[in-house]
């Protein structure tokens, strides 16, 4: 069963068509990229597939489970986690505890536990600030462990994101532009961590302007033109596309060579 | 934590009369409010300018099953705190879906409403002249005299901040304080919005409530200027001033702010004018508050 499924999903806002009618599906263990122009409604796609944003029409299935118009921590609870493009960092938190609010949907939410602190929940505090502190560790942030979150540097920033992501122990990993504001030496840090995802066998949904990353690492790739599915396929086959390169490739490598 | 416990246990020391002692049991009174409206203001990051209504429901549910139904007083406690607690449950699920000036109108309208209610169902509460309250007794030992209050008064203070700091660095305090970083953040890590601030709301009127209750045995006696707009006001400066996102600010706010009119009783008149002015004072010159100014400036760094 596909993990993740899009069935005819639409997004109007008043009379602008963001997504209309895409369809396409996420299978587990795959990595999926999202491409497309600018304003080709790529970030509205991810905002409709973890519940920011209720669709206007169309279905969003999680292993099966029909969870349209569900909220945001019910797409949280079913396994879907995700980065942000322009950061939801929690500034008034340390980057651990960022990465501990991460692993929320699997810890105790009772307010009385939670004041009354029993053994148990103490052991578990320890046991999840061990497991926050590995996951920094694993995506490059072992400096940072006890700083407030408002003194990392911006690349810092995101890839706390992806710690925090990561802690949900998610089905999949939405990943909105990870390398986006980055510098070249960034970047290639944020690439080698998803590469290094991929290879871990976790599921990704990418979005990224990064062609060579994109090439490198989807399985498949889905390409978004004026919020409709242009096409979608293997690497090979995209790049070959001819209706791809006319919207999308060929106008970025005219740019790079510019 | 322990050296709150110890402060509270050194002040009678200090205290020669039994106007001191009434004074510290305002502050701990009102720091018991505080801390609780900190965890929704300064961790979760919600407004309340209604949190006296609160109190008043806290107060007013005693005064009336002890004096007017005769129901012992620990009864009476538990019963307007849960009433109290389902209060805040029924008005906090609509209003907390506003942010902003939104929700900070409809506190302030829900606290309105409850103090005038106070005050026209004098049948009840006295109207605004008040009523009196029975002493506090459990069991036919009454808790008189001042030390006595001092003494109960500073246990539920430190119970309070024990609780807080206990949820503060829990994962539902992670949540709240999650959701004031970055609300779409939090609720995408698997925080549940709406469920989270309605708890914590009810939470913060069940300190308020507690804390009023007390009050109004303690008192004796209980008007509906306590659960007033201008205490609903108060109460938000002290959060403020002694710095939001701090248990021990909190504490410290309730404190400068119930001292501050005892000390300056020549402009008495001029109180609501001083809240005012603290609070526009705090807003420019440290908008952090006292004790996060403090602590940052000591320390040279970002701790809390």
């Amino acid at each position: 069963m596909s993990l993740l499924v899009a069935e005819g999903l639409s997004k109007a806002f008043g009379g602008v068509h963001a997504v209309e009618e895409v369809s396409f599906a996420v299978e587990p263990g795959a990595v999926v990229s999202i491409i497309g122009p600018n304003g080709a409604g790529k970030t509205t796609l991810l905002n409709l597939l973890c519940g920011i944003y209720r669709p206007s029409a169309g279905r969003i299935l999680v292993e099966g489970r029909d969870l349209t118009g569900r909220p945001p921590h019910e797409f949280a609870a079913a396994g879907v986690a995700r980065t942000f493009q322009n950061l939801q960092v929690f500034f008034n938190m340390t980057a651990l505890e960022n990465v501990m609010v991460g692993r929320h949907r699997h810890e105790r939410r009772s307010l009385a536990a939670a004041m009354l602190r029993p053994p148990a929940l103490a052991r578990e505090e320890r046991a999840a600030r061990a497991e926050a502190a590995e996951l920094m560790r694993f995506v490059g942030l072992a400096d940072w462990l006890e700083a407030p979150a408002d003194a990392l540097p911006y690349g810092a920033l995101k890839r706390l994101e992806i710690a925090r992501a990561l802690a949900a122990r998610p089905k999949v990993l939405l990943l909105d532009e990870p390398a986006a504001g980055l510098n070249p030496v960034e970047t290639q840090e944020v690439n080698a961590l998803i590469t290094r995802l991929a290879a871990r066998g976790i599921t990704v949904l990418l979005v990224e302007h990064n062609m060579r990353l994109v090439m490198d690492v989807s399985d498949r790739i889905v390409v978004l033109d004026y919020g409709r599915k242009l096409a979608e396929g293997g690497a090979a086959e995209v790049r070959a596309d001819p209706r791809v390169i006319e919207a999308y490739l060929g106008a970025e490598e005219e740019a790079d060579a510019a | 934590m322990g050296a709150l416990a110890l402060v509270l246990a050194a002040a009678p020391f200090a205290f020669t009369n039994n106007y001191h002692y009434e004074i510290a049991i305002l502050v701990m009174l009102n720091a018991v409010t505080c801390v609780g409206l900190n965890l929704l203001i300064g961790y979760a990051g919600q407004i309340s300018l209604g949190h006296a209504g609160f109190f008043g429901l806290g107060a007013y549910g005693s005064a009336i099953l002890t004096a007017r139904y005769g129901w012992p007083p620990l009864a009476a406690l538990a019963a307007a705190t849960a009433g109290t607690a389902l209060v805040a449950y029924v008005v906090g699920r609509p209003i907390l879906r506003l942010k902003g000036h939104y929700l900070a109108m409809a506190t302030l309208g829900m606290g309105i409403i409850i103090s005038i209610i106070l005050v026209t169902e004098e049948r009840f509460t006295g109207g605004p002249d008040g009523m009196s309250v029975p002493p506090f007794a459990v069991a036919g030992f009454a808790l008189a005299g001042e030390r006595a209050w001092y003494a109960v008064c500073a246990a539920m203070l430190v119970a309070a901040v024990w609780l807080a700091l206990n949820l503060i660095d829990s994962p539902a305090g992670r949540a709240l304080r999650a959701l004031h970083g970055a609300e779409i953040g939090a609720q995408v890590s698997g925080v549940d919005a709406a469920r989270a601030k309605l708890a914590v709301f009810v939470l913060s009127a069940v300190f308020a409530s507690v804390a009023g209750s007390a009050a109004a045995h303690y008192a004796g006696f209980i008007t509906p200027a306590k659960a007033g707009f201008f205490h609903s006001i108060e109460l938000v400066t002290m959060v403020v001033f002694g710095g939001m996102a701090s248990t021990f600010g909190a504490v410290a706010g309730a404190a400068a702010l119930t001292l501050l009119p005892q000390l300056l009783t020549v402009f008495k008149e001029y109180e609501m004018v001083m809240m005012g002015a603290v609070m526009m004072g705090t807003m420019i010159f440290m908008p952090k508050g006292l004790v996060p100014t403090l602590a940052a400036r000591f320390a040279g760094g970002g701790r809390r």
